[in-house]
Order: structure tokens, then sequence, then C-alpha cells
């Protein structure tokens, strides 16, 4: 279990860092607290926080699942159609140039203050890591196992469904583990623009109220789940999309 | 199969005249590059990009075991073997996949990954696979030639016995193999093809067969001399 080692004393030496900093410019603990006042927030919060966690990580699951659904679909089908290629692909790309944070206020317009403007932003910011990184895999099927369908009187719809769908799987599960950790930015960032829950929603009532200590409880949280996603995610990728390498 | 062929413009062959002999074993030899690939890519419809120009009788539905065995890594074994049922949206006779991985000798090796598998065992999979296939024309790409020696005599001598009375096209580097394995050997130059008598003895011949070595001396002989 060296990496389980290796992120115990990353942390570690984060806080090292961290109490150091507070002890050698003797910053006040309004702006930043330190790491003991923190922990012992998230204690005595742990039912505040909680309630908010699970908003947000609702929002995460329910957006990276939809936005991994809508990316395998979208592969395939600019994968199987040239014309759907030529007319989305630059769409794709343009969507990438928008910043997130100017969609974020025009999303809460349209889908309100609950839970799907902010699934939709996580959705928006991890559809297109998915749908790159598995059109890629999908365009580079062994030229060879492509042939040998042909040669066995396969059809496209099924050379794709038998041969380069199970193929580029891998390259699914790494858009995937992208996602994971995107998908909590997506999230935040739709629940800073409008929101009355969430982690988001508390980071910003804490900064508003100076309450350092409490906002950086809810930024460790935060962090803490997204390494468990993703952590999670990889173990789910490696168990069931990496068989085909 | 009566034509030229070129891709993108350049000439691979021309004038090539090539009849398979229906219900036996046809050789073809020749130096790299002369275009035994694109006959064989011809005959199983997989020659994108190459222009043909002449009379092509399509042998319909042909099974093909190339030099490399082309599992697919996420498939069992026995997956492996049935795949072309599945991509012909065909019902997998499963039964009748176990029956032939135990005429190649993986019985025990059904539910395996083809990466536990060696070289030689993922060849035989693939063999059990074309054998699957059971179409009256095969195109052998070079089957043997990444095997060692002991494994390719042993693999001939397999295919031979399971591809009997089927019309076999064998594309090989190897005038033994050919010697071995050919009921027609047929050597393709630029200008054309050359045939060489083979032996009469049925197939897969012995290695040390006196019939065998004096073909496998005349193929040598003619594949070194000059064009």
């Amino acid at each position: 279990m060296t990496g389980w080692r290796a992120g115990i004393a990353a942390t570690c030496l984060v806080l090292v860092l961290w109490q150091t900093v507070i002890w050698t410019t003797g910053v006040a603990r309004f702006i930043l607290p330190p790491p003991a006042l923190v922990a012992q927030t998230i204690w005595e919060n742990r039912a505040l926080l909680a309630e908010h966690a699970v908003i947000t990580m609702a929002e995460v699951l329910i957006g990276l699942a939809l936005g991994a659904a809508l990316g395998f679909v979208s592969a395939i089908a600019l994968v199987a159609s040239p014309t759907a290629r030529a007319l989305v692909r630059p769409i794709l790309v343009f969507s990438q140039a928008v910043p997130v944070f100017a969609l974020a206020p025009i999303l809460t317009l349209w889908l309100g203050f609950g839970l799907w403007s902010k699934i939709t932003m996580a959705l928006i910011i991890i559809y297109f890591p998915v749908t790159s990184s598995f059109f890629d895999a999908l365009m580079r099927t062994n030229h060879d196992w492509v042939g040998l369908a042909k040669v066995m009187g396969a059809n496209p719809a099924r050379i794709m469904w038998y041969i380069r769908v199970p193929a580029a799987l891998p390259g699914f599960a790494s858009g995937l583990r992208l996602a994971a950790v995107y998908a909590p930015i997506g999230a935040i960032i739709g629940e800073w623009v409008g929101a009355s829950k969430g982690l988001g929603y508390l980071m910003l009532l804490a900064n508003g109220r100076a309450k350092t200590d409490l906002m950086f409880a809810a930024l460790i949280v935060l962090a803490v789940l997204t390494i468990l996603l993703h952590a999670a995610v990889n173990k789910l990728c490696e168990k069931t999309l990496d068989c085909a390498e | 199969m009566t034509g030229s062929a070129a891709i993108d413009g350049t000439p691979i062959f021309s004038h090539l005249d090539l009849t398979l002999t229906p219900d036996s074993w046809t050789c073809l030899l020749g130096a790299s590059g002369v275009g035994k690939s694109t006959v064989l890519r011809l005959f199983a419809g997989l020659a994108d990009g190459v222009t043909f120009d002449g009379v092509l009788c399509a042998p319909g539905r042909v099974a093909m075991l190339a030099q490399r065995d082309f599992l697919m890594p996420w498939l069992s074994v026995l997956d492996n073997v049935i795949l072309g049922a599945r991509l012909r949206g065909e019902h997998p006779d499963r039964t009748l996949a176990r029956d032939r991985l135990a005429q190649v000798g993986l019985a025990d090796h059904v539910d395996k990954l083809p990466l536990s598998l060696s070289g030689g065992q993922r060849q035989r999979v693939a063999l059990a696979r074309t054998l699957m296939e059971d179409c009256a024309v095969v195109l052998l790409d070079e089957p043997f030639s990444a095997l060692d020696a002991l494994t390719r005599a042993q693999m001939q001598e397999l295919t031979a016995e399971l591809l009997r009375g089927r019309t076999v096209l064998l594309v090989t580097h190897d005038p033994n193999e050919a010697a071995r394995l050919g009921q027609t050997i047929l050597i393709m130059t630029p200008s054309g093809l050359v045939e060489v008598t083979a032996p009469s003895t049925p197939i897969p011949r012995d290695i040390h067969a006196t019939d065998v070595l004096r073909a496998q001396t005349d193929l040598f002989d003619h594949l070194r001399r000059p064009i």
C-alpha cells in the first residue's frame, strides 16, 4: 500500500507547512485558520457539513452518470457517422472555449436554483473529457480486428458493438477517471452562482460571515469526497473496463 | 483471379492468373513485396485502397488465419471461438466450439483469457475459430511463421489434418512449409506465376521424406534465381 502511505505523508507535509506559515507570519485566524481549528470546526459542524455534502455528492453522482452515458453514446455516434463528426466536432471544441463560469448564471436562469442547474453544470464539465477520450480510443481500433470481423461477415453495427466498443473501453475508463475529478468542480460552480444547499453554498455563506474556519472545513470535506470518488471510479474501471488492455 | 492490382496507382502485380484447385491446398510463395498478401486480401474482400482490374471470382464467405492470432483480449478462449457467429447475429453453438477446442488440444483452456496462453496455444485457438467458421475456402496468411520450429511443425500437421477437404490458399515464405503442405505450389514473381511440381503424396507430408526435401531444394533454387 505505498499509495496510501504516500498520501498520508503528503497530507502530513501540507499540515506541517500550513502550521509553519501560521507560526512564522502570525497571520490572523480569520485569514488563515490553523489546522487544529479547522479539524475542530469539522467535528463540531459534522451534521451541517454532512447535510450539505449529501446534496453536493448527489449533484456530482447524477451529473457523472448522465455525463458518462451521454459521452458514451455521442462518441459512438461520432465514430459511426462521418457527417456527425464533421458537424459536431467543431462545436465540441468551441464549447470548450466558452468558460463554464459564464454558463452557470444562464443555467440557473433556465433550470432554477435546485439540483438540476448543478447537475447540468457537472455534466457539461465532464462531457468533453469523456466523449473525447472514448472517441479517440474508438478511432484507434486495431485494423486487423476490424478486418477479421469483416471477413467473418459482420455488419458495421456489430463490428462497433462487439469489437470497437470493447476494445475502446480502457479509453472510456480514462475519461471517467478525469470526470470523477472534474464533476465536483462543476457542481460547486453551480452552487456558487445560486443555491440554498450544498458545500459550495456553505463555502460562500461561511466566507461572507468571515467564518474562514468553516469555509476551510467545507473545502476539506469536498477535497476528501473528490479523492474518494476518484478512488472508487478508479477501482470500478480497473475491475470492469480495463480488461481490453 | 485474373488481372492486375495497384495501390494508389503503384502497380502491385499485373496479368496474374491464379485459380485455386477445389478441395486442395495451393501454396503461394514469393519474395516480399511481390503482392502475395494483396492476392489474399482481394480474396478476403479486405482490399481497401487496392485497385483491381480484372476478373475476380469471389469465393463467397471465407475463413482466414493470419500470422498473428488476432484474438480479442477481453474475450475468453471459448468466446473468441464463437465470435464469428456473434458477429453475424447467429446463435453460437457452444458445444461445437468446445469440440473444436478439444480437436486443437485446448479442452482444458476453454474459460481462460488469451493473455494467459502461449503463442502456440493462441494460434491453436485461432485455428479453432477458423474451423468454427466452417467455410469451403480458407485463406492462410503465413499462419505458422511466428512460431518456434517444433510448434510450427505440429501446427502444420494439425492444420492440414483439420482443414482436409477444403480449398486452402496458403501464403508462405517457407519452402519447407510449401513442400510439406502444398498440393499445388506456385511462386509469384513480378512477371507472373511459376508452378513448381509438388510431391504427389498426401499432406501433411513427413519432414524427412525424400520428395519433400527434393521439392524444398527445388523451391529454394526457384526463389533464388534472379528475375
